[in-house]
């Protein structure tokens, strides 16, 4: 701990200005001391004597002349075993031990260990006395819930190391000095079951980054079929409010396959991450026969916790994702929301009376946009196996409207655009992804032809939808009425889907590749039709046999049956017929 | 004792500076003018140079007025004594009754651990099918009525209020009209709920700036009450006022406003404020129904468009009915799937027949002709408007339901519901009339 000090010399909301006689770190952290509480703080600007800092707590109460004891760190989060299944504020604080100690309230100034320090970790090294050994290589494993957690070498630790200590298998907690290992100059460094690592800064203990390729299965139709994600890809969610961006996260934070989800609460409503919280340890993930929990970490700073925590935050959740994927994991964060992010930054930003960009967003909210989503990826690592961050984020335009800065900085470095309507929303036709404007850069887990043959019937259904408010029913051809029926059949079977539903909340690749062949056999089919009423009629029936069959579980008799019942329709009115 | 100032260097707006040592962030003063005694609270530290934003305004203050610091931040006096009591905008009585200054507690304290909070699981019923049925109400829900002025919405909230099952009313008005306020006090009083009550009032006659504690002052007292076991529903309207009292600070600041001149925070700022709704395990709750006025009946105006993102959902008043579209409550899955099997099919299917007759209503108006099934639609929609939308229908919620099948039975065949079958077996009238 370094001894020091500043004074603070001006207040302005969580913004503090901080005069100091020694030298500081950009991003360093500092504690600003109001009575017997210590509020943590970060640098965000130095000019000559001043420090600007944010202040991650309540500024309430800090005076001129105010104490502001420096740490000498950045702010950094703690890697190690016992993540998983954690709920943490934006700083990394565990919210269920607060909660014990403090009670209902979040204490102002209260920090606790992220690691709990009194579990004892069964710890199995792999090196022994004289290995070489350098930063990202493994010393031995620990049991963690679904899987080994591997223990590294600081990522840090950039040079060559000599083991000239390892200890022996045996039950540890991760204070417990494990290993010690020797650098050319003979100096000793003590090795832990964890380290700090700082949150700005990525982690590249890697050998390389590749470009994704495989699928990420949501389990949501229209997004895998239609507008995937991939292994270490981005996405974003944007969307007007009530249009369907938490529901759709949560549904995936549920049903992805992912090895991890962490879930970045990013200044939004608590009452949301309480539904994860309390409903994931009763749910057993199938994958792992285990509890939901025991895969996922929370990242919670909801909109009524400090705001510059909330800035915080999403690179806490980052810099987690990456750690897991060190192991070789497949990890998917998922911010909501990274406006609520940017508008943290754009707080600070006018409180630093920096020159504002458009709707008073910093200039570099950009680049800042760009830099977090480059934290994704599909890496290689140094072992040869493969690891990938996929993120996620929801975007809230103001007012809905998709032209403004945060949407679209976020569209140029995302590769998949899944944009909420809130016409859709409206019609309540969930999810609210737009099957027109959304896109994406990413492999289906369906062949491409009949995606496109598909989209291609929506393009039409919509024209002539649109047409038909312009010249009415009856100025419509009867073929052109059918294609719509048809965009309007694919839409209510396949594009939206019961989140709610046990059977067809998930729809597995499987079930998806079996439903949208039959869709595309219907969508190509050539039916006859006395008039358009019969045509409704037929596309009403198949409707509900259709929306029948996606309740049913895949698994049972009835699912065939189902499907036999749909093809007996079908046949009756393609067979009285020939051709259009 | 504190030390007192009068030299005032500078004012403007409703924000003045003094030089002052030793003052702490947000806390508060007071100022002796001809006037009489205001509060003023620190907005902003410089050096020696404090900024205080002063809750009277700042109309008619002397530069060689005096001012007192107090040394602590906002606070309210806490007891049972404040029912049926009503005070202004700084705490202070507005009735005749007696000063109350005992149990001082602080306003706008720390947020709820998230880890605490549980989730909301109880419905409140209010007899008002569009809520009832497609967008219910739950207990710790958060929630604005979004409308333009004209438009019932006091009445509404006053109705829901006495119809609801809770046991604490607290009233926030932040800049009410003197009827407004007359026509609340009126139906606590003979809705016999006065008693439970607790009103913090600033009418639009008062100063801007004092409005801006009413949201803290209510929330600060119910849930002190919540943590003593009660079911606290707080009032607050109109909370536009509120936003625009920020702006008007905001610019005096010389903040860069971010939209239409509010300031940059003002998500933040109303977040502060709504989410202090909570259901306390083992303990009592606060829910939080407010008014947001809409101006030029525009959902995309930053008050409206920042609190949508921030309440659980909405209820969108237009032409005295509740909208189903745009209307929505985010917490009814907590709670539609206990109430009957077929409320959500209902809720979701009706809606969805409803959006088509909309459509089709579009095309009537435009002259198109009508085929079978538009006309169809034309039937059930004026239906579904009589039935289930016109505010002055009062009936359960089970009994919306089995009207609800009766609508669609008079008007379609099962299968053009696109129902469930297994739903429509149990549920669809047999005697089709
Ligand atoms: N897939 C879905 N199925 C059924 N209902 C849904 C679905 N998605 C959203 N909804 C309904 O819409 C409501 C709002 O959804 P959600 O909270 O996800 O919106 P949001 O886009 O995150 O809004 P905000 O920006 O305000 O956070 C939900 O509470 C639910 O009632
Ligand atoms: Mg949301």
């Amino acid at each position: 701990m370094s001894e020091k000090t500043g004074k603070i010399v001006g207040i302005s909301g969580n913004m503090i200005t901080v005069e100091f006689d020694s030298d500081i770190i950009q991003n360093e952290v500092g504690f600003a001391v109001c009575g017997d509480e210590k509020l943590k703080s970060e640098v965000v600007k130095i000019q000559g004597n001043k420090a600007f800092m944010q202040v991650f707590e309540s500024t309430k109460g800090l005076k001129i002349g105010s104490l502001v004891e420096f740490s000498g760190e950045m702010l950094a989060v703690e890697l190690g075993p016992g993540i998983l299944g954690m709920v943490y504020d934006g700083l990394q604080n565990p919210l269920n031990e607060l909660a014990q100690i403090h009670g209902s309230f979040l204490k102002r100034g209260a920090i606790e260990a992220a690691l709990t320090r009194e579990k004892n970790w069964e710890f199995t090294p792999c090196i022994k006395d004289g290995d070489q050994v350098t930063g990202g290589d493994v010393i031995g494993h620990v049991p963690e819930g679904i899987f080994k957690h591997p223990i590294f070498v600081p990522f840090h630790y950039t040079e060559s190391y000599t083991v000239s200590f390892i200890i022996k298998k045996g039950e540890y907690n991760v204070d417990k000095v494990i290993a010690k290992v020797k650098n050319e100059r003979d100096e000793e460094l003590d090795l832990k079951m964890y380290f700090n690592w700082p949150v700005k800064i990525p982690i590249t203990s890697y050998r390389e980054k590749l470009v994704p390729k495989d699928p990420l299965v949501t389990q949501t139709r229209i997004i895998d079929t239609f507008f995937p994600i991939a292994k270490g890809g981005t996405y974003c969610i944007p969307g007007p409010f009530g249009a369907g961006k938490t529901v759709l996260q949560q549904v995936t934070s549920r049903f992805a396959e992912a090895d991890v989800v962490i879930i970045a609460a990013c200044g939004e409503r608590a009452g949301e991450v309480v539904e994860t919280l309390r409903e994931f340890p009763e749910i057993t993930d199938p994958r792992t026969g285990k509890s939901l929990m025991e895969r996922t970490i929370i990242i919670c700073n909801t909109s009524s916790m400090p705001v510059a925590a909330r800035e915080a935050s999403v690179y806490t959740a980052a810099t987690l994702g990456e750690y897991y994927r060190q192991m070789g994991l497949d990890v998917l964060l998922l911010a909501d929301s990274t406006s609520r992010w940017a508008q943290a930054m754009r707080e600070l930003s006018g409180r630093l009376e920096e020159i504002p960009g458009e709707e008073a967003f910093p200039a570099y909210l950009e680049s800042r946009i760009a830099q977090f989503y480059e934290r994704a990826g599909l890496v290689e690592l140094n072992d040869g196996k493969m690891g990938s961050l996929t993120i996620g984020g929801t975007v809230s335009p103001a007012g809905g409207n998709f032209e403004e800065p945060v949407t679209q900085s976020t569209l140029k470095v995302v590769g998949a655009f899944h944009g909420l309507s809130r016409e859709r929303s409206d019609a309540r036709r969930y999810p609210a992804i737009h099957p027109l404007e959304s896109w994406s850069k990413y492999n289906s887990i369906n062949d491409k032809k009949l995606i496109s043959n598909a989209r291609d019937i929506l393009f039409k259904g919509n024209e002539v939808h649109q047409m038909m408010l312009v010249v009415g029913e009856e100025g419509t051809s009867l073929e052109d009425f059918v294609i719509y029926l048809k965009s309007e059949f694919l839409d209510n079977v396949y594009l939206q889907q019961n989140s709610f539903d046990d059977v067809d909340g998930a729809s597995s690749p499987k079930r998806q590749q079996i439903i949208f062949k039959k869709v595309d056999e219907i969508l190509k089919s050539k039916f006859t039709f006395k008039d358009k009423s019969t045509a409704r009629h037929f596309f009403n029936q198949l409707r509900q046999l259709f929306i029948d069959w996606n309740y049913i579980d895949m698994h049972e008799d009835k699912f065939k049956e189902q499907e036999n019942k749909i093809i007996k329709l079908i046949e009756e009115y393609s067979s009285d017929a020939e051709s259009l | 004792m504190q030390k007192v100032y009068n030299k005032i260097l500078s004012i403007t707006g409703n924000v003045i500076t003094v030089k002052a040592q030793n003052v702490a962030y947000e806390d508060l003063a007071e100022i002796t003018t001809s006037r009489g005694k205001s509060l003023a609270q620190v907005i902003k530290l410089e050096n020696d140079l404090v900024s205080l934003q002063v809750f009277s305004g700042s109309q008619g203050i002397a530069t060689n007025d005096e001012i007192r610091f107090l040394g602590n931040p906002m606070r309210v006096t806490f007891s049972e004594n404040m029912l049926g009591r009503i005070f202004n905008g700084s705490g202070v009585p507005r009735d005749k009754g007696a000063h109350l200054t005992e149990n001082l507690i602080e306003v706008a304290g720390p947020a709820v651990n998230p880890a605490k909070r549980i989730i909301p699981k109880n419905m409140i019923r209010t007899n008002i099918p569009m809520i009832d049925v497609f967008n219910s109400l739950v207990v710790s829900q958060k929630l604005p009525i979004f409308s333009v002025s004209g438009e019932p919405y006091n009445q509404l909230l006053a109705r829901i209020a006495l119809q609801a099952e809770v046991d604490m009313i607290i009233l926030g008005g932040i800049g009410l009209k003197y009827d407004e306020y007359m026509y609340f006090k009126k139906e606590l009083e003979e809705g016999g709920a006065l008693s439970r009550s607790i009103i913090f009032m600033h009418t639009a006659s008062d100063p801007i700036v004092e409005g801006l504690m009413v949201p803290d002052l209510s929330l600060a007292v119910a849930e002190k009450f919540a943590l003593k076991g009660k079911n606290v529903l707080v009032l607050l309207t109109d909370m536009t006022n509120y936003a625009d009292a920020l702006k008007e600070i905001a610019i005096t600041m010389e903040m860069v406003p971010s939209n239409r001149g509010y300031p940059g925070d003002l998500y933040s700022q109303l977040a502060a404020r709504y989410e202090k709704a909570v259901d306390f395990e083992g303990a009592g709750s606060v829910t939080i129904l407010a008014v947001t006025t809409m101006p030029g009946d525009d959902v995309t105006h930053p008050v409206p468009d920042n609190t949508g993102y921030i309440t659980e959902g909405q209820f969108y008043l237009k032409n005295g009915r509740i909208e189903p579209f745009g209307s929505l409550s985010r917490l009814k899955q907590q709670v539609n799937d206990k109430t009957r099997e077929d409320h959500r099919a209902i809720m979701d299917g009706m809606i969805q027949l409803y959006a088509q007759y909309r459509e089709t209503e579009e095309k009537r108006a435009m002259g198109f002709r009508m085929n079978e099934w538009d006309n169809k639609l034309l039937k059930y929609g004026v239906n579904f408007e009589a039935g289930m939308m016109d505010l002055s229908v009062n009936i359960s919620l089970e009994d919306a339901l089995d009207l609800g099948w009766k609508i669609m039975s008079q008007c379609f065949a099962p299968e053009e519901t696109g129902m469930k079958s297994e739903l429509i077996k149990k549920f669809w009238p047999k005697d089709n009339n």
